[in-house]
């Protein structure tokens, strides 16, 4: 135990004395949960609207010189038929079309009730949920105003469709995105890359002609990058709570035991590497391709792995950080409970035994 | 008379924020000579030598290189000299002929040059059957020897050695030291430094610095006189256990 | 007994193993002697250092340290040994204390226990006990992995090449504490390029392209030299190492510092030698018999 102590010591040292590493990796999360979180809340001014008004009245023109009036939106385009909407999204000419009905005024006279639809380009999914939050606002705004007027409350119902991304993805997404790829760099780069360069310098000879069991080497190579791991999860954690409001709607403590599940994958994986490998850059890249990589373009955290093709679907299932960013988003915000994700527990269960296995059988007693 | 001289120093110094690395020395090297250059681990040997490659600007003092300022005329220098290291020599990867061509290539040499004389090098050195051969698949004594030749391939005037034969047994090095020899014929200076003592006695004139500074320079025999030594080695030993630096 | 038996070791590298590195290798090596493997770059030493220490599997044949074969209880070889190897081993961001109470406690052991084996060492980069080991001269680091190498009393130390790019001093003063630790009873195999070191020996393995070519005390290798060596010396060395070379009567002629040293052919004449050298043109000649050392027998068994 002694010798494991020493060992894992010997780690911190090597940790904290190279101060340029050690400010990255603490300060990468930080970076990365702000940048993506202004990319959010970036306010939008002056997004050009297109309106489809088919009633052509009193009210549409009231509601449409609201919109005008308004700082957030500037009227692109009058579209004639629903046939222009798509071709609109495509040529870019604007980001979100309102869509007023025939039937709006006499609807609204006679019913009390009338529809509007908003349809946004939902490719990019932040700027879609503003423009229709802000949308939304004016047409509730709008209502209030004619009821001030009217005996009967009037009601205009306003019906969304996200165009080209359908499930919004991408609007507390990036949290649980920017954890995997965190953790994913932390501890399956930074664990492969300090045990080959232990290799490269030549102390790797000297520690397997010593009577320390080489596991435990290893093991101790390890343990410090969990802690630096559970220390970047708080900071993520904090910051996405008191910066950037996303809440977290289930359990702190499930959470972070799937996140430290999850720290495990990565770290075995990373001895994998390191047992596989004898320079750093060898190990470098495979952890950038086999991990880093994987985890941005299958894990579902840029792109919907629903809208990919087949293979690239088949593929994202043996990724690991795919089922950890399922976990997070379902335990995160959408406040499920163990119930809820027990299926992506156990496949990530199975993966870091499998991963843990083959780095241990791996492991090379001797070099060559 | 100067023109004689194709190394010349004068109070040449170099600094590392409050380290004086190389400590005011001042000598000259002659043409055609062979001049050892010999000195602890951290004397400062490595530093002086980058100077006079043009590689490292000197703090003070005057230096010439075949007759080039270190200070303004760095690119003539280096287009003035050979430089081999025990570390750096050729790229293992590879073949004799393509690492021939390439330092001609970098040197300016015509086609023509570089193939006339690439012949004439392989037969010299006994590689025809190897021209085509990786680097990387030859003995190092043979490496360090092709390595030598690559370095005054373009015909230099001066060629620094930097522990050119490290780790070689004991007749390649000899065969090496034959090339060298060859070289200071055509009228090449050589500048070299070994760890090898009875190397030190093949130079024409050695120098032994000692703390940045040069201890002491002349040829191996008044060398070995004036310390009263059987051996350069022990001349060496004389001088360096002097050294009060513990750091490089 | 016997601290280290080899017998018929051989390694080879490569897909299909065709690169021999080290060639039906065989040699023994007594309790408590310092035994030197000589060699230039690629003879294989490292490669018999690293089978010696259980780091690789041999091909075939067998080794064993201090009783036990270094493939079946190669766990119980690396509880005794230590090794040094030749590329460098220590945290460079560690300082030299952390370093060697580090060792230490790997081996499980700690400083104090073993102090009087290292102490001689240790003293002598106690005062920058605080430096990190990156920071230190080449001839302090060295000083600093053969303490760590020690730390734990080993029964038998393996050093890999440890002068190999170190000053002519510090190969002194290192060569010095092996002297001191072979006092101690520890058996000791040191590998190195420099023939010179070869003396300094207690016995020698000359090694060259996998094989050795010939085992002794350094006495008895230089004593199997049978023909005469002459030290010839002149005003115009190469020119002389020429003539010497297309003379009849020579077998062989080298330089050798400040001589060049001339292997005679059996019933050779000083005198007609001597004329023919002045014939040549050399002046201020001096020719004289000389002894001859290892590196002349190393020659002499390479050519062979």
């Amino acid at each position: 135990m002694k010798q494991f102590l020493s060992f894992v010591k010997k780690e911190f040292f090597h940790i904290w004395r190279d101060k340029q590493t050690l400010f990255i990796l603490l300060g990468m999360p930080i970076v990365q949960i702000t940048i993506f979180g202004f990319a959010l809340t970036n306010e939008v001014k002056n997004a050009e609207i297109a309106i489809l008004d088919q009633s052509k009245d009193a009210a549409t023109t009231q509601l449409i010189s609201e919109i005008r009036a308004s700082q957030y939106f500037t009227v692109s385009a009058f579209l004639n038929s629903p046939n222009d909407i798509a071709e609109t999204f495509k040529q870019n000419k604007a980001k979100i079309i309102l869509v007023l009905p025939a039937s709006f005024n006499s609807d609204l006279k006679h019913l009390n009730k009338a529809q509007v639809q908003l349809i946004a380009d939902a490719s990019d999914p932040n700027t879609a949920t503003t423009l229709i939050n802000y949308a939304t606002a004016i047409i509730t705004d709008y209502q209030k105003n004619i009821n001030k007027t009217s005996q009967i409350p009037m009601v205009i119902n306003t019906q969304v469709r996200m165009l080209y991304n359908p499930q919004l993805k991408g609007a507390y997404s990036f949290v649980p995105g920017v954890m995997a790829m965190v953790l994913m760099l932390v501890c399956t780069m930074m664990t492969a890359i300090t045990i080959v360069r232990e290799k490269e310098i030549g102390t790797m000879e000297v520690m397997l002609v010593s009577p320390v069991q080489p596991l435990k080497i290893v093991v101790a190579k390890a343990v410090p990058y969990l802690l630096l791991s559970i220390v970047n999860i708080i900071s993520i954690l904090l910051l996405s709570v008191f910066v950037l409001d996303v809440p977290i709607n289930g359990s702190i403590v499930l959470l972070m035991g799937e996140s430290i599940l999850f720290t495990i994958t990565c770290l075995s994986f990373g001895l994998l590497i390191s047992s596989l490998t004898g320079s750093q850059q060898t190990a470098m890249f495979i952890a950038l391709t086999g991990m880093f990589l994987p985890t941005i373009m299958l894990s579902g955290f840029m792109f919907p792995v629903e809208n990919m093709p087949l293979p690239l679907r088949l593929i994202s299932n043996i990724v690991p950080s795919r089922w950890f960013y399922q976990i997070v988003r379902a335990v995160m915000i959408k406040g499920l409970g163990i119930e809820g994700v027990w299926k992506q527990t156990l496949i990530l269960i199975a993966m870091t035994l499998f991963l843990l296995t083959l780095a241990v059988k791996k492991f090379k007693i001797r070099l060559e | 008379m100067a023109t004689d001289y194709i190394i010349t120093t004068e109070e040449l110094t170099k600094r590392f924020n409050d380290f004086t690395a190389v400590d005011h020395i001042s000598f000259y090297v002659n043409k055609g000579e062979i001049f050892g250059f010999l000195g602890a681990n951290g004397a400062g040997k490595t530093t002086a030598m980058r100077m006079l490659c043009g590689l490292s600007l000197p703090t003070s003092g005057k230096a010439t290189i075949a007759g080039f300022d270190v200070y303004k005329q760095t690119e003539n220098i280096k287009r003035s000299i050979g430089y081999m290291s025990q570390k750096f020599s050729l790229y293992e990867d590879l073949t004799v002929r393509e690492n021939i061509r390439f330092y001609g290539g970098i040197y300016g040499k015509s086609n023509a040059f570089i193939k006339e004389k690439t012949n004439w090098l392989l037969q010299q050195l006994n590689l025809q059957d190897e021209a085509d051969k990786l680097v990387g698949s030859l003995p190092l004594g043979w490496k360090q020897k092709l390595a030598f030749s690559v370095a005054i391939f373009h015909e230099p005037q001066i060629v620094f050695l930097d522990e050119p034969t490290g780790g070689v047994d004991p007749v390649t090095r000899r065969e090496f030291w034959n090339l060298i020899y060859e070289a200071a014929a055509t009228g090449i200076t050589v500048f070299v430094t070994t760890h090898y003592m009875d190397e030190a006695e093949y130079c024409n004139r050695v120098s032994i610095m000692v703390d940045g500074r040069i201890d002491a320079l002349d040829t191996p025999v008044a060398l070995k006189e004036k310390f009263n030594a059987a051996t350069m080695d022990e001349v060496f030993l004389q001088l360096a256990r002097k050294a009060t630096r513990i750091d490089n | 007994m016997q601290s280290v038996i080899v017998n018929n070791l051989s390694k080879s590298y490569g897909k299909k193993k065709e690169i021999k590195a080290v060639k039906e290798i065989s040699f023994e090596v007594s309790k408590g002697e310092l035994f030197g493997i000589i060699g230039p770059d690629g003879a294989g030493k490292t490669s018999l250092f690293r089978m010696l220490t259980t780091l690789l599997l041999p091909d075939a044949g067998n080794a064993a340290v201090d009783g036990s074969d270094v493939v079946k209880n190669y766990k119980d070889i690396r509880k005794k040994v230590g090794y040094m190897p030749g590329r460098f081993s220590l945290y460079q961001d560690l300082s030299v204390e952390e370093n060697l109470n580090f060792f230490a406690t790997i081996f499980n052991t700690t400083v104090q226990h073993n102090y009087d084996l290292i102490k001689d060492i240790y003293v002598q980069i106690e005062p920058f006990k605080t430096r990190k080991a990156g920071k230190l001269s080449g001839g302090m680091k060295q000083k600093l992995a053969l303490s760590c190498a020690l730390i734990h009393r080993p029964v038998v130390l393996f050093l890999d090449e440890p002068t190999t790019g170190v000053d002519a001093v510090s190969r002194k003063e290192f060569w010095e504490m092996l002297k001191h630790l072979k006092q101690q009873g520890i058996t000791i195999l040191v590998s190195t390029p420099y023939m010179d070191e070869a003396g300094l020996c207690d016995r020698i393995g000359l090694m060259q392209q996998g094989k050795i070519l010939s085992v002794g005390t350094p006495a008895e290798i230089t004593g199997a030299f049978k023909e005469t060596i002459l030290g010839v010396k002149s005003n115009n060395m190469y020119q002389l190492l020429k003539d010497l070379n297309a003379n009849d009567e020579v077998e062989d002629a080298y330089s050798f510092g400040e001589y060049h040293h001339t292997v005679m052919k059996p019933n050779f004449n000083k005198e007609t030698l001597q004329q023919y050298l002045e014939q040549k043109g050399n002046k201020e000649l001096v020719i004289q018999n000389t002894q001859p050392t290892v590196e002349d027998s190393f020659m002499q068994l390479m050519k062979q």
